[in-house]
């Protein structure tokens, strides 16, 4: 089995992180980052660009018209529970 | 990200919604209202349908709470149902979604370009063919500082605002909104496949953008 290239290895990340690969393509993408810093540091770098842009809508709120016109559809349909 | 202790208060809080509690309504509302706005206006066109779409979509969730088992995260049930209701109102006013199924299928054949530049990398006369000519510039030792500050965040919304319809769409359901796989591939009719190829080019840009804001002041 050939080892893969730096350049395969950016093109399977996500594969590897979504978990959508063989065992053996696995095997081939882990003995790789086990002698590659470049990929284990690209790799770090899409785990850490994941966090965040999960950080992105922390301090959204609704608008106060419509947050309000929730509360009122709520004590409506509990009255004609 | 939904963990342990947000299924706890969220157990509580659905028993406090169903026995009746408008605290625990708006909370829930609070917690999710934003999301559910968000992912409305990914299939409606204006704001005031959007609005119109989350109203209904709460209506629905409290009509159907008794069904809810809590298999799914509540937020992906709360998404679920407004993506549903969305994409109904888009149908009914007669106007084209935003994009349709076949659309972002098709974006997935085009541009298969790789995600990083090939001059990043030793042609077939270097001494590793496929190998880094040099490797990526390690980001600052407190990453987490630096990723979580103001201008970071804007740049990766301002880089996200900028991608294709389809990678837009499926990196903000899944890294923004915090939906699992499938349930994008369900609310935009893409195979996992095409989903994943999709979120594959647009986290890579979204690091790339991320890459030269880091090193930038290291150069």
């Amino acid at each position: 089995m050939s080892e893969l290239s730096c350049q395969e290895i950016v093109e399977l990340v996500t594969d590897f992180i979504e978990d959508a690969m063989s065992a053996e393509e696995r095997r081939r993408f882990e003995h790789h980052l086990s002698y590659c810093p470049g990929c284990v540091a690209y790799v770090e770098q899409i785990s850490d660009t994941i966090r965040a842009t999960g950080t992105l809508p922390s301090e959204e709120t609704l608008a106060p018209e419509l947050r309000a016109a929730l509360v009122e559809q709520f004590r409506h349909w509990q009255r004609s529970r | 990200m939904p963990g342990t202790s947000t299924r706890i208060d969220e157990t509580a809080l659905l028993a406090a919604l169903r026995a009746g509690d408008e605290t625990a309504f708006a909370t829930l509302v609070d917690s999710h209202g934003a999301a559910m706005r968000r992912v409305a206006l990914m299939f409606v066109r204006s704001g005031a349908v959007a609005d119109e779409v989350v109203q209904e979509a709460w209506l629905g969730a409290l009509r159907g709470i008794d069904r809810f088992e809590g298999r799914a995260a509540l937020r992906t049930w709360l998404i679920r149902i407004v993506a549903n209701i969305a994409r109904t109102h888009a149908v009914r006013e007669a106007r084209s979604l935003p994009f349709s199924a076949l659309e972002l299928e098709r974006e997935t054949e085009v541009g298969r370009e790789p995600t990083v530049p090939a001059e990043r990398f030793q042609g077939s006369d270097g001494r590793y063919p496929g190998g880094w000519t040099s490797f990526p510039e390690p980001w600052p030792n407190e990453p987490e500082r630096a990723l979580l500050s103001a201008e970071t965040r804007d740049l990766i919304a301002t880089t996200i605002a900028r991608l294709p319809t389809g990678q837009r769409l499926v990196i903000t359901l899944r890294d923004v909104e915090g939906c699992d796989s499938i349930e994008v591939c369900n609310l935009l009719g893409l195979s996992e496949t095409n989903q994943r190829v999709l979120l594959h080019r647009a986290r890579a840009k979204v690091r790339a953008a991320l890459e030269e804001y880091m090193t930038k002041d290291t150069m």
